[in-house]
């Protein structure tokens, strides 16, 4: 019988199985940032174990709050620094070369179809895109990979979400990937894969797919998942040409983790995209979905546009579209967070930077920002936001805020009016 | 280090209570286990539920509905149950790196079927919030004691996460085999 891209990886990657259906797996990434690695390393020193399986596998940035902006974060930055540089991690990014763990990772290059990848952070489902298994994990998780680098998993079960049809103008991954978890539920993939197929996927860039994957782990899922095709080999090709002597060789190669024809489901969902409209969420879960169209005049005092979810020049370049030539309403606090240097640099290239301080946002560095309120960008109590991120849980971006998660160019059309808008009625 | 479980039990009536409830992502610039303990569920909204209440201090096992845990990958939401000697949670169901966090950290993520987790409700409004829960782990049962008498469920879980509970972590069983 045929086999899901997941199960292609657990079988490549298989170690061990200490129990049946307990899959320990070998990692080809361990990736690392300021937050949920330094209880990792000091544990490692106070076990007296301080090493690492691979230097060259694991890869480290400070992302969440940086620069520091306090005394326990510049702490929490110092243990990671300090580790990487004792252990020559050559890829850690610091201060003035960081960015996103989600955004920068994969724009090094550094994920491939069919890598186990693993890393402190939820929405490590983002790499799935590549075609990769990639699972957020805890501390405890992060530690022995660091130190063996192994994981162990339940083997999920694998749900194919087929997405038909065109999308309209103005309806992106983002709407696809709200829409997708209003259907599922907050816990409707809970230890499952989401593996996304269908002319819809196929006709996305990879900053769309890593949109659609990213948020996998709102409806539970322990990776989404897309298939390598020719776009994975031109965004990766920079970076593997070496390796192949063609485009095609490497397609060849990355096709071979694709789902078999007669891979089995547990379920397979069909959607036809093409009626659909923006979306948005309301109440404090990501499964509270909606179009636009029925939350049209709901007040928004700051709007955020950046994020794992959608930080990236295309994300940028959709909300732009929407601004240039406007400003914003007085009433709201615009801010944007490009999600790495390179984009900053892109983006200020493109005259989006401009198009956006234009507008009247603040421009802030590459970071996670305020997407989880624990660095800029806090809300009061009973304040909103139009959020480009991807948690709307009560508190998020501060104690009794409010977050509507939507895309880039409806959050751009919200700062505009102050309001939730349709950006296709501007 | 291997745990100890059971004892006073705080019900939590709801769904879907995410990590962001257990420990806002503010405290997470800690770098101990024990600075997280003050802020255990602070962002719990609850009906009669009171974070800084004295029934969650003397609380060692939480018992709630489905899919626990949900949201952010931070183990700070299993630790600061740990520093709070809550090493047991009784649950419908949970979110899968939640889960994962329990058992690494050799605590107990016990899942009972909704007919099973009503009942607990029930005895638990009927003793008025007086009920303590024991725990065997050997046998795989919890054991509610109310003033009116026992109640046993049996629970189902993998020989693997038995494993690591026992071993006391993922850290300790994955050092000794890898």
């Amino acid at each position: 019988m045929g086999q899901t891209t997941a199960e292609k990886i657990f079988a490549a990657h298989l170690r061990d199985e200490p129990f049946p259906g307990a899959k320990v797996l070998n990692l080809d990434r361990v990736f690392c940032h300021e937050i949920t690695t330094p209880v990792a390393i000091a544990d490692l020193e106070w076990r007296g174990k301080d090493r690492v399986f691979d230097a060259s596998k694991i890869k480290a940035v400070i992302d969440h709050v940086t620069p520091a902006k306090d005394s326990k974060t510049a702490l929490q930055a110092k243990m990671l620094r300090d580790w990487a540089h004792r252990h020559n991690i050559k890829d850690f990014f610091d201060v003035g070369r960081n960015g996103v763990c989600h955004a920068i990772f994969p724009e090094k290059g550094y994920v491939r179809p069919g890598f186990t990848v693993i890393m402190g952070d939820s929405h490590t489902c983002t790499h799935g895109a590549f075609g990769a298994f990639a699972a957020g994990v805890g501390t405890t998780d992060l530690e022995v990979g660091i130190l063996k680098g192994v994981c162990a998993f339940r083997e999920p079960t694998t749900i194919r979400v087929n997405l038909t049809g065109t999308l309209q103008q103005g309806v992106v991954a983002k709407d696809v990937i709200l829409f997708v978890i209003g259907q599922l539920g907050v816990n409707g993939a809970t230890d499952r894969v989401i593996e996304f197929h269908g002319p819809v996927v196929e006709a996305m860039s990879m900053d769309a797919r890593m949109t659609l994957c990213n948020m996998a782990i709102e409806a539970g899922g322990t990776c989404g998942i897309c298939q390598p095709d020719m776009t994975t080999v031109d965004y990766l090709w920079p970076f593997v040409q070496e390796e192949f002597a063609s485009k095609e060789a490497a397609l060849a190669e990355y096709s071979r983790w694709c789902a078999d024809a007669d891979a089995n489901y547990e379920k397979v969902l069909n959607f036809d995209v093409s009626v659909l409209e923006p979306q948005v969420t309301y109440g404090f879960k990501p499964d509270c979905v909606k179009a636009v169209k029925e939350m049209v005049g709901t007040r928004v005092d700051q709007v955020y546009i950046g994020t794992c979810t959608n930080g990236r020049i295309e994300d940028l370049r959709q909300a732009a579209e929407v601004l240039k030539g406007r400003r914003i309403a007085d009433s709201v606090r615009g801010i944007v967070s490009p999600a790495t240097p390179k984009i900053f640099q892109e983006a200020l290239n493109e005259g989006i930077i401009q198009i956006f301080m234009d507008a009247g946002f603040c421009v802030t560095n590459p970071t996670c920002g305020a997407c989880l309120g624990m660095s800029n960008g806090v809300l009061a109590e009973g304040e909103v936001c139009a959020s480009t991120s991807n948690r709307n849980f009560n508190g998020r971006m501060g104690k009794g805020g409010m977050v509507h998660l939507m895309s880039p160019a409806s959050a751009a059309a919200a700062a505009i009016t102050g309001v939730i808008t349709d950006a296709r009625t501007l | 280090m291997k745990k100890t479980f059971g004892g006073p039990a705080i019900f939590l009536d709801r769904s879907d209570i995410n990590t962001d409830e257990i420990i806002p992502a503010k405290y997470l610039t800690e770098v101990t286990k024990e600075a997280l303990k003050p802020y255990c569920l602070e962002d719990l909204k609850l009906e009669g539920f009171d974070p800084k209440g004295e029934e969650l201090k003397q609380a060692r096992v939480v018992v709630t509905r489905a899919n626990f845990g949900c949201g952010s990958s931070r183990e700070h939401a299993p630790w600061v149950f740990e520093v709070n000697n809550i090493h047991t949670i009784i649950a419908e169901s949970y979110a899968r790196i939640f889960r994962q966090n329990m058992f690494n950290c050799g605590m107990l993520a016990i899942e009972l079927s909704p007919a099973d987790i009503q009942k607990l409700f029930d005895l638990e409004e009927a003793a008025a919030g007086k009920i303590e829960i024991e725990v065997h782990l050997d046998r795989q049962e919890v054991v509610a004691n109310t003033g009116a008498g026992a109640e046993t469920f049996r629970f189902e879980i993998s020989p693997f996460d038995k494993a690591l509970v026992q071993a006391g972590g993922w850290v300790d069983y994955a050092d000794a085999r890898y």
